[in-house]
């Protein structure tokens, strides 16, 4: 029988297998990854240093990217508490209780992966605005959330919204009520079973949901800048600021916040499948 | 009788209620307010918004980007999932991070890349000029933009689900002397065209609504390469509403659509759809 695999050169690499493909599938796959993610990503690694060290380190350091940076990744830190606070509730609700309209408000949670981040963008702008639904009673009260950083925060909250309730919701659905109920009978208040035996089962998947829903906010771009008013050191996040220095030609300027951006969200992905394994390893 | 498990009344009631209110808040009324802010001068007006000849080509220029970038993915995640799923080799789990690695990217970072690569100051852009070839400001940066933010969707639905399902049905049709295409059509694509339409089903409505990384490489030039995303921007940079929220509440129609499939495909084909799904 003829078999592409076998005869190809990467075939030392691995265990013979009767399936062909293994040569054609291992060099499309290589190629395409290679042209449309590792090239484009090798730019962004060396464009940054024809500033040379000091030159990269000015650029990180001026008071505008500093400024644009904290706001990106203090407001991404902030709205992530809040999805993990209110996702566990929402997580927990969908999974344990039944009410009408559940299914709706099920497939709802999964709104902001689909809708296009501009249409949220502008649809948040326009709830928050002081004339609209949402603003005109807030004023009242005179909070301001459009062209605020609270603004960036509202829209931070939508975009990780998910990212914590559909990391929750399996973890409590495959919980089993056992050891709640053996707490329960031994005396444990409902609260000090949830506090003592149900929180510290989910911790982890929280750990995760809550990490994600940082890193998806931290370069969040389309649906931040309408609501955020964009004022410099006060409401503009790091992402724009890249597109700013595009605009005016300042390329290395611009690499060099991306590749900030970059290593910032690789550490988190990193912390996080290490925490992972410590955890898979404990048990 | 209840359960010592259970939560009591108040608590059910209030937890239903912050739940209700919390996504009624953040997903519901925005939601909303696309199609109120639409339709705030009657439905005439949006249809008219739709139809300027900016719109149109907004429109036709998503479609032909999704019509691009979503088969060429597929091809990929195809490629991608049979081998890994098929075979053993070494360097397999590096070959899985970097599949994933375009979700960890900002998308302003994933338009940004090629800049750096094609654009005027870029590694190729003076050849790519003395060569008259555009692909920064033109169609394909916007291509290749979208193709990197979309890049997983398809492998990543495919590659846990093929991983489950094991090679014994393919060597078995290969040892029965089958050739690999028939293999793969006869065998492996019954067993996951759901999962395979549900990566589609994910991958095209990201295509569709990009923005971040198609507003880097795209140069806003209207009629010419605005996509529908950046024509909602334009718009509305214009105070131009109606016109902007019309083209929004395409889009919007677009996310209800895929969330009615996802929904769909999750509860009818919930076992051939990959295992890291949830139900």
């Amino acid at each position: 029988m003829r078999s592409v695999a076998i005869s190809s050169p990467f075939a030392r690499l691995r265990n013979p297998s009767v399936l062909p493909g293994f040569g054609l599938t291992l060099g499309f796959t290589l190629f395409y990854l290679s042209a449309i993610v590792l090239l484009p990503l090798a730019a962004l690694l060396l464009k940054p240093w024809a500033l040379g060290w000091s030159g990269f380190v000015a650029a990180i350091t001026d008071e505008r990217v500093m400024a644009a940076l904290k706001l990106s990744f203090g407001g991404a830190a902030i709205a992530a508490i809040v999805n993990a606070v209110f996702g566990t509730l929402v997580a927990w609700t969908l999974v344990r209780y039944r009410f009408p309209g559940k299914r709706f408000v099920d497939a709802l949670v999964d709104l902001p992966f689909a809708l296009p981040t501009a249409v949220a963008g502008i649809a948040l702008s326009a709830l928050y605005a002081q004339n609209g639904w949402l603003g005109e009673p807030l004023s009242l009260f005179g909070i301001k959330v459009a062209y605020t950083p609270a603004g960036v925060i509202v829209a931070l909250i939508f975009i990780g919204l998910p990212f914590v309730v559909r990391t929750l919701q399996p973890v409590i659905a495959d919980m089993s009520e056992d050891a709640e109920e053996a707490a329960a009978t031994l005396g444990a208040t409902r609260f000090q079973t949830l506090r003592r035996v149900v929180l510290p089962s989910l911790a982890p998947a929280l750990v995760t949901g809550t990490g994600l829903a940082f890193a998806r906010a931290v370069g969040e771009y389309g649906s931040v800048i309408f609501i955020a008013g964009n004022l410099p050191m006060k409401s503009e996040i790091a992402p724009l600021l890249i597109i700013i220095k595009l605009q005016q030609y300042d390329y290395e300027g611009a690499a060099a916040i991306g590749l900030v951006m970059l290593a910032a969200s690789f550490c988190i992905i990193l912390l996080l499948n290490l925490f992972q394994s410590l955890l898979s390893a404990r048990r | 009788m209840r359960k010592p498990a259970d939560d009591s009344l108040f608590m059910r009631a209030l937890l239903i209620a912050v739940t209700v209110g919390y996504i009624g808040l953040f997903l519901f009324l925005p939601l909303l307010t696309v199609f109120t802010n639409a339709l705030a001068n009657g439905i005439s007006a949006a249809l008219d918004a739709l139809g300027e000849p900016d719109s149109i080509s907004a429109i036709k220029l998503t479609l032909l980007t999704a019509a691009i970038a979503v088969p060429l993915n597929l091809v990929f995640g195809v490629s991608a999932a049979w081998l890994v799923s098929k075979y053993d080799f070494r360097g397999k789990s590096v070959l899985l991070s970097l599949i994933d690695l375009p979700f960890s990217v900002s998308p302003v970072v994933s338009g940004l890349v090629y800049v750096l690569m094609f654009g005027m100051q870029g590694w190729l852009g003076p050849w790519l000029r003395d060569h008259d070839i555009k692909i920064i400001f033109a169609l394909p940066g916007i291509v290749l933009a979208t193709i990197f933010v979309t890049f997983p969707f398809v492998a990543r639905e495919l590659i846990p689900l093929m991983t489950d399902q094991g090679r014994d049905e393919e060597e078995a049709a290969v040892t029965l002397g089958a050739s690999g295409f028939q293999t793969f059509l006869r065998v492996t694509l019954p067993n996951i065209k759901w999962a395979l339409l549900y990566g589609v089903l994910l991958c095209n409505a990201r295509a569709m609504g990009e923005f971040g990384a198609v507003s880097v490489v795209s140069g806003h030039i209207r009629g010419l390469t605005n996509t529908m995303p950046l024509h909602v921007e334009v718009l509305y940079n214009d105070y131009q509403y109606v016109g902007a929220f019309a083209v929004a509440s395409l889009l919007a129609l677009l996310a209800i659509v895929t969330l009615i499939l996802k929904s769909l495909l999750e509860w009818r084909y919930a076992g051939e759809i990959a295992a890291v799904h949830r139900h």
